[in-house]
């Protein structure tokens, strides 16, 4: 059948000039879209620092992306890691990947650097250079205003123009897209803003009767979560709403990590901050459970980890100050947690809390500090750790340690069995189990951002339903087993990229702090430090998983057995 | 490590016995740590080493199930292979069909595993893996098993009033009703409210999920519960055994204050819809089967254009005796049973119970779990009375 986004668009932006070539097919049948294929075409490159004009940014949409599938419209942006050299993947959010698939594009592959800040604009007649001129500096919103109208777009801020680690890019007005340093990424190559305009219906698929099957059991399921479509879930509050949960189960990372319970936390309850604010809910196109809020006035309500951080790890408890400096952080290109946690640490190290008139005025001067920003202690490959403390959840904690792009809350879906109860509870307190958890939960998550699927949704839709789904896609069968392998496969590249990088076991780790001092035990709930000799058999075992040495670089063999790519 | 391993191992092989699913002593559970353990040696040690290296999984269960589960899937797998498909709601919402395997050989078993949860092997048992854990291979065969029964008995009845019924199915249903346990008739007592402190209504909340788990009227890891005390819900949560809820309960202010009911059941919305329409205090849900099986027989089965779709969108106003029954999926969507559920449930001045069709039963009690373990045990008593007086069958045993 006809691949439904069958070409990748190479853009030099040196020269001001861009390509379209075929996808190669059998790179398209072992890579079929998104995070797999971004990753494939990056390991297919030689090796060039973050920032040098050679280095590739590769943006591609989830091979399902283009089609009318429930919380499936994302694309994946790869690139070298400003923090490590080795591999930053991260999902976008919103209407860019599908529009970049009914354009049939399965890939746009950015180099170069142009000459002035400029933006990339796609339609059906092509891509086109616009230059950005002084919007690049005035925020986000500037740079979104001043782009043709669109489908979806992601752009960068005055924090990436000054080139702090921390900045972060803006889907579509609606999303951030982190970790800090993604945005890096592009705006090295002085490129602030990709936009993607897509007239027209999505791809057909070769079999539409099961596609609809698909689509129905995907709805089905995401109705019976609770997390996402429940009277409490993230279609009514956003990740916002796990707040309560980890005060709950005492694992709220409070004042730079140092304790796990806010005294506060009551205040800052989701269902409060709504009530008083009464925001419309906004999100990716088809979402039955869209998870962004914005207030009439336009302002866009803080997501979980950003409402986390700018509030308990700050020590801080004013819903509307940390709405305000969300929106800063919003306008500024600012990854909202990585920012937090770095204030934090700040005000760790001076042994007072941060002042709340103090909050704003510190995300300025974050800004104008730039490329010299140091990383947060609290981090993992240089990326601040997401809302979650690591010693309320083993199996999160191992994740954490070893996601290949840094921290990611939902790259092991732990969070899934050890503190929603999906698909089964698991005991969070054990690390029985939890390094095939985690390798079990990257492949699948890996699946899903190849696919287009939204991270969030891997509580409820799994290997089975992205099996029908694809199937129906292309008319021909693929089973679970065989998308698992494309995960494992997509997880090994990503890995052999970061072992070129030279990063190893010491890299997949956690801060010292988890392993030495106890959280907030109380209500019958012992936080206590993570065991480091448990934690290092999980990290071991986890890498015979993967079949990696014990430096975590995959042996030889395996490598070459398991990637068909030529890397 | 290894010792471990075969305990969890043995645990899950004899929760299968204890929930009735398998005999005693007839389950193989297979669980790899550093080293693949079984709960017990057997002769399909092999297949599930196989399977679990094949698949890449944490645990393999092999259940063979217990009468009358046997008669039951040995007929459906005979006659629906390659895939049983279930006709009930929640099993069709978390499973798309019930694989049959061929052959009882590694390829054949990691072929219909690998693109499910759950599959049937003919002569052997049912067989589930546990990516994460055992439990989840649990859930699986348990699921099996009802939506085995379900079926069974709804496309008899469906097939009888067609005038269809063949010699092999009619031999297997005799065989099959010899072997149903018998109706529950003593409902125990239950503590009585109204409970006015957490501990006691948590206590009394555990108490009738275990009692109605024992009645046969659901089966553990279905079904949920829940508690109006002055204005907090307390529920089961997501997943939760309801006969083994302590620590597995949910405090939800109803007034939507916070968000502590992200973990609840995935039926919260329709309790909190409930307790706001009726001044009850207990909710019980649980999924007796001859009450499943009943709301899903039809006198327009044959002739409906929306019979395939009758549990989300049916047009016509049913009852089985007097217990209204009401279409509506699993949770929030736009099909929920939050919209048909508590309004029916509510009617009246308060009704005993409300069927959802292809589902299982809601039930209310004023201040504690007594009345609503008594109309859930009534419902079912009765709709088995119904099922076996439409086939003309006037007491059961044929
Ligand atoms: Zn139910
Ligand atoms: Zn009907």
């Amino acid at each position: 059948m006809e691949h439904p986004t069958a070409h990748i668009l190479f853009c030099d932006l040196s020269a001001g000039a861009c390509r379209r070539e075929p996808l190669d097919p059998e790179l398209a049948r072992q890579a079929p879209g998104g995070r797999a294929l971004a990753v494939a075409l990056l390991a297919a490159r030689p090796r060039a620092v973050w920032d040098a004009p050679d280095a590739a940014v590769v943006l591609a949409p989830g091979a399902l992306a283009g089609f009318d599938l429930p919380g499936v419209s994302f694309a994946a942006l790869a690139g070298t890691n400003p923090h490590t050299g080795g591999v930053l993947t991260v999902a976008v959010p919103g209407g860019l990947g599908r529009a970049l698939a009914r354009l049939h594009l399965a890939a746009v592959v950015v180099s170069g650097r142009a000459a002035a800040p400029t933006a990339l604009f796609l339609d059906v007649d092509g891509a086109r250079l616009l230059p950005l001129g002084a919007a690049a500096g005035q925020g986000t919103s500037a740079v979104m205003a001043s782009m043709p109208a669109h489908d979806g777009a992601l752009v960068a801020g005055p924090a990436a123009l000054a080139g702090s680690t921390l900045a972060g890019l803006w889907a579509d007005g609606l999303h951030p897209v982190g970790p800090g340093g993604a945005a890096l990424l592009l705006t090295a190559k002085n490129c602030f803003a990709v936009a993607v305009l897509a007239q027209g219906e999505g791809p057909v698929p070769a079999d539409p009767v099961a596609l609809a099957g698909a689509r129905a059991a995907m709805e089905r399921l995401v109705a019976a979560a609770p997390a996402l479509a429940g009277p409490c879930g993230f279609g009514r509050y956003g990740t916002a709403a796990l707040l309560d949960l980890t005060a709950g189960r005492r694992m709220l990372p409070t004042r730079h990590f140092r304790e796990t319970v806010f005294e506060a936390a009551g205040r800052l309850s989701a269902p409060g901050l709504f009530a008083r604010l009464s925001p419309r809910a906004a999100g990716c196109p088809g979402c039955p459970t869209p998870c962004r809020h914005v207030t009439a006035n336009g302002t866009v309500l803080p997501d979980g980890d950003a409402w986390s951080h700018l509030t308990a790890l700050l020590g801080l408890a004013d819903p509307d100050l940390t709405v305000a400096a969300y929106a800063a952080c919003r306008q500024a290109g600012l990854f909202a947690p990585g920012a937090a946690a770095l204030l934090a640490g700040r005000a760790e190290a001076a042994g007072r809390d941060l002042a709340p008139d103090a909050l704003l005025p510190a995300l300025a001067a974050l800004v104008a500090e730039g490329p010299s920003v140091s990383p947060s202690a609290m981090a993992v490959k240089g990326v601040a750790l997401p809302a979650f403390d690591p010693r309320g959840a083993y199996g999160l904690a191992l994740s954490l340690a070893v996601g290949t792009s840094g921290p990611d809350a939902w790259g092991g879906l732990c969070l899934g069995h050890e503190l929603l109860r999906k698909p089964v509870a698991t005991d969070r307190f054990s690390f029985a189990g939890k390094a095939r958890a985690v390798f079990l939960g990257e492949n699948a998550a890996a699946v899903a951002a190849s696919l287009g699927g939204c991270p969030l949704y891997g509580l409820a839709v799994g290997l089975e339903e992205w099996a029908l789904a694809l199937s129906a896609a292309r008319g021909e069968a693929v089973g679970a087993a065989e998308l698992a392998g494309l995960g494992k496969r997509t997880v090994l590249v990503e890995r052999t990229i970061n072992a070129r990088a030279g990063l190893g076991v010491a890299d997949d780790d956690l801060p010292a702090r988890f392993f030495a001092e106890p959280g907030s035990s109380g209500e019958g709930i012992v936080v206590a430090p993570l065991p480091r000799e448990e934690f290092l058999a999980a990290q071991a075992a986890y890498y015979r998983l993967r079949g990696l040495d014990a430096d975590g670089r995959p042996a030889a063999e395996a490598a070459a057995l398991e990637s068909p790519w030529p890397i | 490590m290894a010792d471990l391993t075969a305990a969890l191992a043995r645990r899950f092989a004899e929760k299968l016995a204890a929930a009735g699913l398998t005999d005693p002593g007839a389950a193989v559970a297979a669980c790899l740590d550093d080293r693949l353990a079984f709960s017990r040696p057997s002769p399909h040690e092999e297949l599930l080493a196989g399977l679990v290296d094949r698949l890449g999984v944490g645990c393999v269960l092999l259940a063979p199930p217990a009468q009358p589960h046997r008669t039951i899937l040995e007929f459906l797998a005979g006659r629906e292979a390659p895939a049983i498909r279930p006709r009930d709601c929640e099993t069709r919402t978390f499973f798309h069909d019930i694989p049959v395997i061929a052959e009882p050989t590694v390829e054949a078993a990691a072929a219909a595993l690998s693109r499910r949860k759950g599959a049937y092997l003919p002569g052997v048992g049912i067989l589930a893996h546990g990516a994460l854990s055992p439990e989840q291979a649990f859930v699986t065969v348990s699921s099996v098993a009802f939506a085995g029964f379900v079926k069974f008995f709804a496309d008899f009845l469906a097939a009888s009033r067609a005038g269809t019924v063949d010699a092999a199915y009619g031999a297997a249903f005799a065989a099959a009703c010899r072997n149903l346990p018998p109706p529950p008739t003593v409902v125990p007592h239950l503590a009585r409210g109204p409970f006015t402190d957490r501990d006691t209504m948590l206590a009394a909340m555990a108490q009738a999920g275990r009692a109605t788990v024992e009645l046969g009227l659901v089966d553990s890891v279905f079904g949920n519960i829940s508690y109006n005390l002055d204005g907090v819900l307390a529920i089961s949560q997501t997943g939760a055994a309801l006969d083994d809820l302590p620590g597995a309960m949910d405090l939800v202010p109803l007034d939507g204050s916070s968000c502590a009911g992200l973990t609840a059941s995935s039926e919260l919305a329709a309790h909190a819809a409930l307790a706001a329409l009726d001044g009850r205090q207990a909710i019980l849900h649980g999924h007796p089967r001859f009450a499943v099986i009943m709301s899903m027989d039809c006198e327009d089965l044959a002739t409906c254009p929306r019979r395939e779709r009758c549990h989300v969108d049916c047009a016509r106003e049913r009852y089985a005796g007097a217990t209204p029954i009401v279409p509506g999926e699993v949770g929030c969507g736009p099909r929920g049973l939050v919209h048909t559920m508590p309004p029916a449930l509510a009617a009246d001045g308060g009704r005993s119970g409300v069927i959802v069709c292809g589902h299982g039963v809601f039930t209310m009690g004023a201040h504690d779990f007594g009345d609503a373990l008594a109309a859930l045990c009534a419902i079912e008593t009765s709709c088995r009375a119904r099922y076996f007086a439409a086939l003309g069958i006037p007491t059961e045993t044929p």
